[in-house]
């Protein structure tokens, strides 16, 4: 357990001491919930067009398939003109793109900042790394399936893939959005005990809560 | 290079020397005089850039080999000093009172060799691999395939092609 973790006393502004304990004071001992769509089939197709047509990308790249996704943003490609922009915090995105191959030190950070996100939210594994491993399949350190950590969405496949076949991924994963098809946040939080195990299995010194809304 | 490894040879046992290139020379030291010859070449020599720090496992012969490949700026060559320790029982001495940054590259070595350096900075903090619970990745005698094979839920499936076969049939299926 890191020292940040550990129950301490703490000093307030008005002088007084208080104990925090940050594993229970700090996040929420929930787990993730599984969300009903709209029982009215118009509204939840309505939302469903509205999720598609604004997705923000967290900035958070993995690995080198991180550098296709400036000239995505930049004027050659302009991802933006789609809908599609970058965001730096978790809090404010809702797609997480797994830039190729993923190591077990960064899943770590990745399962953290995915937990964090705000719901619905959709992962897109880009790259032949997160679909099997790619070019890293026999490496001690990098993951071979994403699809046993995070609930994939959609794949781009390639090493690397061009942005313009990112441009096609998101394309497909909007109309997947839009035909209600992308819950991986419900498929989530169904099989939570199932990804936290596979998760635990590999993370070997895990020192964050279960669950890191 | 040749003078100076000539007037190295006066003060030092320097049993192997290898010419690479031009620029590029090797020579190999006991290890208890490792790190007098490094502080030497920085302080006398001019050598005062330490490009790397590494190791390689020769586990045949069982030793460790580590390598402080140094640089002088005014002769623009590189001169690396090889050392030859023990493979079970692997410690060094530090030179992070040398160059600073020497003792990252001594982490590193301490997590991916599991060569020792006693008193180096956070030397037994976790560098990449956090939690590492089996023997250190970069030993030859680890197999990195089966650890993968084991641990990452590999994707069935994958097959293999030597390149060359693979393309003859493909562009010339009838010969």
């Amino acid at each position: 357990m890191k020292e940040e973790f550990e129950k301490r006393i703490v000093t307030g502004p008005d002088g007084k001491q208080f104990e925090v304990d940050p594993m229970k004071d700090y996040f929420c001992e929930d787990r993730p919930q599984v969300h009903q769509p709209n029982s009215n089939t118009v509204i939840e197709k309505f939302m469903n067009w509205a999720r598609s047509e604004s997705l923000w990308i967290l900035g958070f790249g993995t690995g080198c398939g991180a550098i296709e996704m400036r000239p995505l943003m930049t004027p050659r490609f302009d991802a933006y003109r789609y809908g599609i922009q970058w965001r730096p915090t978790p809090r404010q995105a809702n797609v997480f793109v797994i830039s190729g191959y993923l190591s077990v030190k960064t899943l770590k950070r990745v399962v953290r900042s995915y937990e964090q996100m705000q719901g619905p939210k959709y992962v897109v594994g880009l790259g032949s790394c997160t679909i099997n491993g790619g070019m890293y399949w026999d490496s001690y350190n990098t993951i071979n399936r994403l699809d046993y950590y995070l609930p994939v969405d959609i794949y781009i496949a390639g090493c690397m893939p061009r942005p313009e076949s990112l441009l096609a991924g998101f394309e497909q994963l909007k109309k997947m959005i839009k035909a209600g098809e992308c819950e991986g946040q419900n498929k989530y939080a169904e099989n939570f005990d199932w990804y936290k195990a596979n998760q635990k299995k590999i993370i070997k010194d895990w020192d964050m809560p279960d669950y890191n809304w | 290079m040749k003078e100076l490894i000539a007037r190295l040879k006066k003060q030092f046992k320097i049993t192997d020397e290898v010419y690479q290139k031009p620029d590029q020379t090797y020579i190999t030291v006991p290890q208890e005089q490792a790190v007098a010859l490094v502080t030497h070449l920085r302080d006398y020599e001019g050598f005062n850039h330490l490009v790397l720090l590494t190791a390689v496992d020769w586990i045949e012969e069982n030793l460790f080999q580590l390598i402080y490949l140094l640089n002088n700026n005014d002769f623009k060559a590189d001169l690396g000093v090889r050392v030859m320790i023990d493979r079970h029982e692997a410690t060094m001495t530090s030179i992070h009172h040398l160059w600073k940054a020497a003792a990252t590259y001594q982490r590193e070595l301490k997590e991916m060799f599991g060569i020792d350096f006693p008193g180096s900075p956070r030397v037994d903090e976790p560098f990449i691999l956090e939690g590492w619970d089996n023997i250190p990745p970069y030993r030859r005698d680890f197999d990195t395939k089966k650890y993968s094979e084991e641990t990452y839920f590999p994707r069935p499936g994958r097959t293999t092609h030597d390149p060359a076969e693979y393309m003859k049939k493909k562009l010339y299926p009838e010969d």
